[in-house]
Protein backbone atom coordinates (compact mmCIF):
# COMPACT_ATOMS: atom_id res chain seq x y z
CA UNK A 1 0.00 0.00 0.00
CA UNK A 2 2.82 2.29 0.82
CA UNK A 3 4.43 1.53 -2.67
CA UNK A 4 1.60 3.00 -4.55
CA UNK A 5 0.90 5.96 -2.39
CA UNK A 6 4.62 6.71 -2.92
CA UNK A 7 4.08 6.70 -6.70
CA UNK A 8 1.37 8.68 -6.47
CA UNK A 9 2.66 11.02 -4.24
CA UNK A 10 6.17 11.22 -6.21
CA UNK A 11 4.35 11.49 -9.54
CA UNK A 12 2.14 14.62 -8.20
CA UNK A 13 5.65 15.97 -6.52
CA UNK A 14 7.95 15.24 -9.17
CA UNK A 15 6.20 17.46 -11.93
CA UNK A 16 6.07 20.16 -9.79
CA UNK A 17 9.80 20.15 -8.92
CA UNK A 18 10.38 20.07 -12.87
CA UNK A 19 7.79 22.30 -13.46
CA UNK A 20 8.73 24.83 -11.27
CA UNK A 21 12.90 23.99 -12.26
CA UNK A 22 11.53 24.91 -16.23
CA UNK A 23 10.00 28.00 -15.76
CA UNK A 24 12.61 29.45 -13.20
CA UNK A 25 14.60 29.28 -16.26
CA UNK A 26 12.74 32.34 -17.31
CA UNK A 27 13.83 34.45 -14.49
CA UNK A 28 15.55 37.43 -15.82
CA UNK A 29 14.48 36.64 -19.24
CA UNK A 30 11.28 37.36 -19.30
CA UNK A 31 9.38 39.46 -21.64
CA UNK A 32 8.65 42.75 -19.73
CA UNK A 33 9.62 43.15 -15.73
CA UNK A 34 6.28 42.89 -13.87
CA UNK A 35 5.99 39.63 -16.18
CA UNK A 36 8.49 38.41 -14.93
CA UNK A 37 8.42 38.96 -11.49
CA UNK A 38 4.30 36.77 -11.93
CA UNK A 39 6.08 33.99 -13.66
CA UNK A 40 9.14 33.66 -11.12
CA UNK A 41 6.52 33.57 -8.37
CA UNK A 42 4.36 30.79 -10.01
CA UNK A 43 7.66 28.76 -10.70
CA UNK A 44 8.47 29.21 -6.79
CA UNK A 45 5.09 27.85 -5.74
CA UNK A 46 5.62 24.98 -7.78
CA UNK A 47 8.71 24.41 -6.41
CA UNK A 48 7.06 25.07 -2.93
CA UNK A 49 4.15 22.30 -3.79
CA UNK A 50 6.80 19.67 -4.65
CA UNK A 51 8.55 20.35 -1.21
CA UNK A 52 4.87 19.83 0.67
CA UNK A 53 4.37 16.47 -1.57
CA UNK A 54 7.38 14.94 -0.31
CA UNK A 55 6.83 15.69 3.03
CA UNK A 56 3.72 13.60 3.19
CA UNK A 57 6.19 10.91 2.60
CA UNK A 58 8.78 11.96 5.08
CA UNK A 59 6.40 11.72 7.75
CA UNK A 60 5.62 8.46 6.50
CA UNK A 61 8.69 7.37 7.59
CA UNK A 62 10.29 7.84 3.81
CA UNK A 63 12.91 9.80 2.62
CA UNK A 64 13.31 14.03 3.33
CA UNK A 65 12.55 16.56 1.03
CA UNK A 66 16.18 17.02 0.20
CA UNK A 67 16.72 13.36 -0.37
CA UNK A 68 13.75 13.10 -3.06
CA UNK A 69 14.54 16.19 -4.96
CA UNK A 70 18.68 16.28 -5.20
CA UNK A 71 19.72 12.91 -3.95
CA UNK A 72 17.65 10.15 -6.54
CA UNK A 73 18.71 8.45 -9.36
CA UNK A 74 17.06 9.73 -12.96
CA UNK A 75 15.12 6.55 -13.34
CA UNK A 76 13.51 7.01 -9.57
CA UNK A 77 11.79 9.80 -10.77
CA UNK A 78 7.98 9.85 -12.40
CA UNK A 79 7.57 12.90 -13.71
CA UNK A 80 5.81 13.66 -17.23
CA UNK A 81 8.10 14.00 -19.88
CA UNK A 82 6.25 17.45 -20.79
CA UNK A 83 7.70 19.22 -17.59
CA UNK A 84 10.97 18.20 -18.84
CA UNK A 85 11.16 19.44 -22.23
CA UNK A 86 13.79 22.10 -22.16
CA UNK A 87 12.49 25.96 -22.75
CA UNK A 88 14.39 26.05 -26.46
CA UNK A 89 14.29 28.59 -27.73
CA UNK A 90 13.32 30.74 -25.11
CA UNK A 91 9.80 31.24 -26.80
CA UNK A 92 7.38 32.90 -24.64
CA UNK A 93 4.18 31.33 -26.35
CA UNK A 94 5.89 28.00 -25.47
CA UNK A 95 6.14 28.83 -21.87
CA UNK A 96 2.64 30.13 -21.77
CA UNK A 97 1.49 27.63 -23.83
CA UNK A 98 2.64 24.74 -21.48
CA UNK A 99 1.91 26.49 -18.45
CA UNK A 100 -1.63 26.67 -19.63
CA UNK A 101 -1.84 22.79 -20.23
CA UNK A 102 0.05 22.06 -17.34
CA UNK A 103 -1.61 23.96 -14.95
CA UNK A 104 -5.05 22.59 -16.09
CA UNK A 105 -4.49 19.32 -15.53
CA UNK A 106 -3.02 20.50 -11.85
CA UNK A 107 -6.68 22.04 -11.40
CA UNK A 108 -8.30 18.72 -12.08
CA UNK A 109 -6.45 16.78 -10.52
CA UNK A 110 -6.18 18.24 -7.20
CA UNK A 111 -9.75 18.78 -7.16
CA UNK A 112 -9.91 15.00 -7.65
CA UNK A 113 -8.10 14.58 -4.66
CA UNK A 114 -9.70 16.61 -2.29
CA UNK A 115 -12.35 14.19 -2.93
CA UNK A 116 -10.21 11.69 -2.23
CA UNK A 117 -9.77 9.08 0.88
CA UNK A 118 -6.32 9.91 1.89
CA UNK A 119 -6.71 12.42 4.27
CA UNK A 120 -2.99 14.28 4.41
CA UNK A 121 -3.32 14.36 0.73
CA UNK A 122 -6.84 15.63 0.40
CA UNK A 123 -6.06 18.33 2.77
CA UNK A 124 -2.55 19.40 0.93
CA UNK A 125 -5.31 19.20 -2.37
CA UNK A 126 -7.09 21.58 -0.77
CA UNK A 127 -4.60 23.88 0.22
CA UNK A 128 -2.35 23.87 -2.98
CA UNK A 129 -5.60 24.78 -4.73
CA UNK A 130 -5.92 28.19 -3.53
CA UNK A 131 -2.41 29.15 -4.90
CA UNK A 132 -2.81 27.20 -8.33
CA UNK A 133 -6.54 29.97 -8.13
CA UNK A 134 -4.09 32.46 -9.57
CA UNK A 135 -1.95 30.10 -11.43
CA UNK A 136 -5.19 29.05 -13.62
CA UNK A 137 -5.79 32.96 -14.07
CA UNK A 138 -2.68 33.55 -15.26
CA UNK A 139 -2.65 31.28 -17.71
CA UNK A 140 -6.00 31.83 -18.72
CA UNK A 141 -5.87 35.37 -19.33
CA UNK A 142 -2.88 35.31 -21.49
CA UNK A 143 -3.86 32.80 -23.52
CA UNK A 144 -7.51 34.21 -24.35
CA UNK A 145 -5.92 37.73 -24.53
CA UNK A 146 -2.96 36.80 -26.97
CA UNK A 147 -5.39 33.83 -28.68
CA UNK A 148 -7.01 37.16 -30.07
CA UNK A 149 -4.13 39.49 -30.62
CA UNK A 150 -1.93 39.73 -33.44
CA UNK A 151 -0.99 37.21 -36.19
CA UNK A 152 2.03 36.76 -34.99
CA UNK A 153 0.81 35.88 -31.39
CA UNK A 154 -1.25 33.22 -32.65
CA UNK A 155 1.25 31.71 -35.37
CA UNK A 156 3.15 31.33 -31.63
CA UNK A 157 0.84 29.82 -29.80
CA UNK A 158 -0.27 27.57 -32.64
CA UNK A 159 2.99 25.99 -33.00
CA UNK A 160 3.95 25.82 -29.40
CA UNK A 161 0.19 24.00 -29.12
CA UNK A 162 1.84 21.45 -31.50
CA UNK A 163 4.90 21.13 -30.21
CA UNK A 164 3.45 19.96 -27.15
CA UNK A 165 0.18 18.77 -27.25
CA UNK A 166 1.02 15.47 -27.34
CA UNK A 167 3.46 15.72 -23.89
CA UNK A 168 0.79 16.97 -22.45
CA UNK A 169 -1.79 14.17 -23.18
CA UNK A 170 0.94 12.00 -21.74
CA UNK A 171 0.14 13.98 -18.37
CA UNK A 172 -2.73 11.54 -18.15
CA UNK A 173 -0.83 8.44 -18.53
CA UNK A 174 -2.02 5.51 -15.80
CA UNK A 175 0.73 5.16 -13.08
CA UNK A 176 1.85 1.94 -12.08
CA UNK A 177 -0.41 0.51 -9.41
CA UNK A 178 -3.16 2.80 -10.05
CA UNK A 179 -5.45 0.09 -9.81
CA UNK A 180 -4.86 -0.09 -5.96
CA UNK A 181 -4.90 4.11 -5.76
CA UNK A 182 -8.10 4.08 -7.66
CA UNK A 183 -9.70 1.55 -5.17
CA UNK A 184 -8.24 3.18 -1.93
CA UNK A 185 -9.83 6.29 -2.93
CA UNK A 186 -7.18 7.95 -3.20
CA UNK A 187 -7.72 9.18 -6.59
CA UNK A 188 -10.23 8.81 -9.51
CA UNK A 189 -8.38 6.99 -12.99
CA UNK A 190 -6.37 8.67 -15.29
CA UNK A 191 -8.65 8.51 -18.20
CA UNK A 192 -11.03 10.05 -16.36
CA UNK A 193 -9.28 12.73 -15.19
CA UNK A 194 -7.77 13.26 -18.72
CA UNK A 195 -11.65 14.08 -20.00
CA UNK A 196 -12.37 16.50 -17.26
CA UNK A 197 -9.13 18.16 -18.34
CA UNK A 198 -10.00 18.01 -22.48
CA UNK A 199 -13.61 19.59 -20.87
CA UNK A 200 -11.74 22.60 -18.79
CA UNK A 201 -9.18 23.57 -21.96
CA UNK A 202 -11.07 22.65 -25.08
CA UNK A 203 -13.91 25.74 -25.29
CA UNK A 204 -10.90 28.48 -24.08
CA UNK A 205 -8.85 26.68 -27.02
CA UNK A 206 -11.36 26.42 -29.53
CA UNK A 207 -13.22 29.73 -29.22
CA UNK A 208 -9.07 31.09 -29.65
CA UNK A 209 -8.42 28.54 -32.90
CA UNK A 210 -5.82 26.98 -31.39
CA UNK A 211 -7.53 23.54 -30.15
CA UNK A 212 -6.40 20.14 -31.60
CA UNK A 213 -7.82 17.19 -32.09
CA UNK A 214 -6.35 14.36 -29.33
CA UNK A 215 -2.84 13.17 -30.60
CA UNK A 216 -2.49 10.03 -32.63
CA UNK A 217 -1.21 6.49 -30.21
CA UNK A 218 1.51 6.30 -32.33
CA UNK A 219 2.49 9.78 -31.27
CA UNK A 220 1.94 9.10 -27.90
CA UNK A 221 4.24 6.18 -27.66
CA UNK A 222 7.02 8.31 -28.25
CA UNK A 223 6.24 11.11 -25.23
CA UNK A 224 4.73 7.54 -23.08
CA UNK A 225 6.69 6.27 -19.48
CA UNK A 226 7.18 9.19 -17.28
CA UNK A 227 5.06 7.71 -14.60
CA UNK A 228 7.19 4.43 -14.92
CA UNK A 229 10.58 5.81 -14.72
CA UNK A 230 11.56 6.51 -18.29
CA UNK A 231 13.54 9.35 -18.75
CA UNK A 232 13.29 11.95 -21.56
CA UNK A 233 16.61 12.95 -23.44
CA UNK A 234 16.28 16.35 -22.03
CA UNK A 235 16.19 14.72 -18.05
CA UNK A 236 19.81 13.81 -17.20
CA UNK A 237 21.23 17.50 -17.60
CA UNK A 238 18.49 19.13 -16.17
CA UNK A 239 19.11 16.89 -12.79
CA UNK A 240 22.62 18.04 -13.08
CA UNK A 241 21.67 21.17 -13.13
CA UNK A 242 19.15 20.93 -10.34
CA UNK A 243 21.62 19.55 -8.01
CA UNK A 244 25.00 21.29 -8.96
CA UNK A 245 24.97 23.27 -5.88
CA UNK A 246 23.83 20.80 -3.01
CA UNK A 247 26.32 18.00 -4.70
CA UNK A 248 29.41 20.50 -4.51
CA UNK A 249 28.55 20.26 -0.46
CA UNK A 250 26.35 17.64 0.21
CA UNK A 251 26.83 17.77 3.83
CA UNK A 252 26.02 21.72 4.07
CA UNK A 253 22.74 22.68 5.99
CA UNK A 254 20.68 25.25 3.82
CA UNK B 1 32.37 37.55 -22.77
CA UNK B 2 30.16 34.69 -22.62
CA UNK B 3 27.68 34.47 -19.55
CA UNK B 4 28.30 32.17 -16.19
CA UNK B 5 25.04 31.19 -16.48
CA UNK B 6 24.37 27.97 -18.53
CA UNK B 7 20.22 29.28 -19.18
CA UNK B 8 21.47 32.66 -20.59
CA UNK B 9 24.00 30.45 -22.59
CA UNK B 10 21.58 28.02 -24.10
CA UNK B 11 18.99 31.52 -24.58
CA UNK B 12 21.50 32.72 -26.86
CA UNK B 13 21.08 36.06 -26.87
CA UNK B 14 23.08 36.97 -29.52
CA UNK B 15 20.52 35.64 -31.43
CA UNK B 16 17.87 37.60 -30.34
CA UNK B 17 16.35 39.93 -32.91
CA UNK B 18 16.12 42.78 -30.88
CA UNK B 19 14.64 46.13 -32.50
CA UNK B 20 17.12 48.38 -33.65
CA UNK B 21 15.67 51.61 -32.55
CA UNK B 22 14.71 52.16 -29.07
CA UNK B 23 11.40 51.90 -28.20
CA UNK B 24 9.31 55.75 -28.78
CA UNK B 25 7.66 57.25 -26.13
CA UNK B 26 4.59 56.37 -26.51
CA UNK B 27 5.36 52.65 -27.48
CA UNK B 28 5.26 51.40 -23.89
CA UNK B 29 2.33 49.89 -22.56
CA UNK B 30 0.45 52.48 -20.34
CA UNK B 31 1.04 52.85 -16.42
CA UNK B 32 -1.47 51.93 -14.00
CA UNK B 33 -1.33 52.95 -10.22
CA UNK B 34 -2.24 49.76 -7.42
CA UNK B 35 -3.80 50.22 -4.70
CA UNK B 36 -4.47 47.64 -1.76
CA UNK B 37 -6.76 46.61 0.92
CA UNK B 38 -5.14 44.91 3.72
CA UNK B 39 -8.38 43.91 5.65
CA UNK B 40 -12.14 44.10 4.71
CA UNK B 41 -13.51 47.63 5.14
CA UNK B 42 -10.22 49.39 5.53
CA UNK B 43 -9.62 51.85 2.92
CA UNK B 44 -7.26 51.03 0.01
CA UNK B 45 -4.20 52.17 0.36
CA UNK B 46 -1.45 53.57 -3.10
CA UNK B 47 1.24 50.93 -3.25
CA UNK B 48 3.10 52.03 -6.84
CA UNK B 49 2.41 51.23 -10.16
CA UNK B 50 3.19 49.59 -13.43
CA UNK B 51 2.81 48.70 -16.87
CA UNK B 52 -0.22 46.68 -18.58
CA UNK B 53 -2.02 46.73 -21.83
CA UNK B 54 -5.06 46.27 -20.26
CA UNK B 55 -7.12 46.59 -16.07
CA UNK B 56 -7.90 42.77 -16.32
CA UNK B 57 -4.29 42.17 -17.21
CA UNK B 58 -3.04 45.16 -14.58
CA UNK B 59 -4.69 43.49 -11.67
CA UNK B 60 -3.49 39.89 -13.03
CA UNK B 61 0.55 41.27 -12.45
CA UNK B 62 -0.46 43.68 -9.85
CA UNK B 63 -1.20 40.58 -7.63
CA UNK B 64 2.37 39.20 -7.73
CA UNK B 65 3.66 43.01 -7.68
CA UNK B 66 2.52 44.16 -4.59
CA UNK B 67 0.40 41.82 -2.72
CA UNK B 68 2.46 39.20 -1.90
CA UNK B 69 4.48 40.38 0.34
CA UNK B 70 1.83 41.37 3.32
CA UNK B 71 -2.14 40.70 3.87
CA UNK B 72 -4.13 41.81 1.08
CA UNK B 73 -7.61 41.10 0.65
CA UNK B 74 -8.45 43.13 -2.60
CA UNK B 75 -6.65 45.23 -5.37
CA UNK B 76 -7.69 48.45 -7.05
CA UNK B 77 -5.81 49.20 -9.98
CA UNK B 78 -6.42 53.02 -12.29
CA UNK B 79 -5.09 54.17 -15.35
CA UNK B 80 -2.55 56.90 -14.24
CA UNK B 81 -3.81 59.31 -16.76
CA UNK B 82 -7.15 58.94 -14.88
CA UNK B 83 -5.42 60.66 -11.31
CA UNK B 84 -5.33 64.81 -11.65
CA UNK B 85 -2.85 66.40 -9.13
CA UNK B 86 -1.96 69.52 -7.86
CA UNK B 87 1.10 70.63 -9.12
CA UNK B 88 4.29 70.86 -6.16
CA UNK B 89 4.79 74.28 -6.99
CA UNK B 90 1.25 74.92 -5.66
CA UNK B 91 2.51 73.51 -2.19
CA UNK B 92 2.29 76.27 0.14
CA UNK B 93 -1.54 76.06 -0.75
CA UNK B 94 -1.63 73.53 2.24
CA UNK B 95 0.05 75.72 4.38
CA UNK B 96 -2.05 78.07 6.85
CA UNK B 97 -1.29 81.48 7.50
CA UNK B 98 -2.46 81.44 11.27
CA UNK B 99 -2.16 78.60 13.77
CA UNK B 100 -4.59 76.22 12.92
CA UNK B 101 -3.69 73.36 15.32
CA UNK B 102 -7.34 73.40 16.81
CA UNK B 103 -7.84 71.64 13.78
CA UNK B 104 -5.42 68.95 14.13
CA UNK B 105 -6.49 65.80 16.08
CA UNK B 106 -4.77 67.05 18.92
CA UNK B 107 -6.83 70.00 19.25
CA UNK B 108 -9.68 67.94 20.58
CA UNK B 109 -7.49 66.20 22.81
CA UNK B 110 -9.53 68.20 26.00
CA UNK B 111 -12.42 68.75 24.75
CA UNK B 112 -14.80 66.46 27.18
CA UNK B 113 -13.09 67.95 29.95
CA UNK B 114 -13.90 72.07 28.88
CA UNK B 115 -17.40 70.40 28.39
CA UNK B 116 -17.87 69.23 31.59
CA UNK B 117 -16.53 72.12 33.64
CA UNK B 118 -18.99 74.12 31.22
CA UNK B 119 -22.05 71.77 32.39
CA UNK B 120 -20.98 71.99 35.86
CA UNK B 121 -21.07 75.88 35.87
CA UNK B 122 -24.56 75.93 34.18
CA UNK B 123 -26.13 72.92 36.16
CA UNK B 124 -26.23 73.79 39.88
CA UNK B 125 -24.94 70.77 42.16
CA UNK B 126 -27.55 68.50 43.67
CA UNK B 127 -26.56 69.40 47.02
CA UNK B 128 -27.34 73.19 46.51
Amino acid sequence: MIEALEILVLSLADDDLIMGHRHAEWIGLGPILEEDIAFASIAQDETGHAQAYYQLLTDLGLSTPDEYAFKRKASAFRCAHLVELPNFDYDYAVALMRHFLYDAAEQVRLQALREGTYDPLAGLADRLLREEKYHWLHATTWIQRLGHSTEEAHLRLRSAMQQLWPYAWALFEPMPMETEMVEAGWIAPSASLREKWVNLIQPILEETNLWLSPPTEETLLAVRGGRQGHRSPFFESLLQELTEVSASEPEAEW
Amino acid sequence: MSSLDPRIRRAEPELWQLPDSPLQALEHWPTYEVFVQRTRGSHAQHVGSLHAPNPEIALLLAKEQYARRSQCVALWVVPTEAIHWTSPEDEDLFQPATDKTYREPQGYLHTRERLEKYRDRLTPTSSS
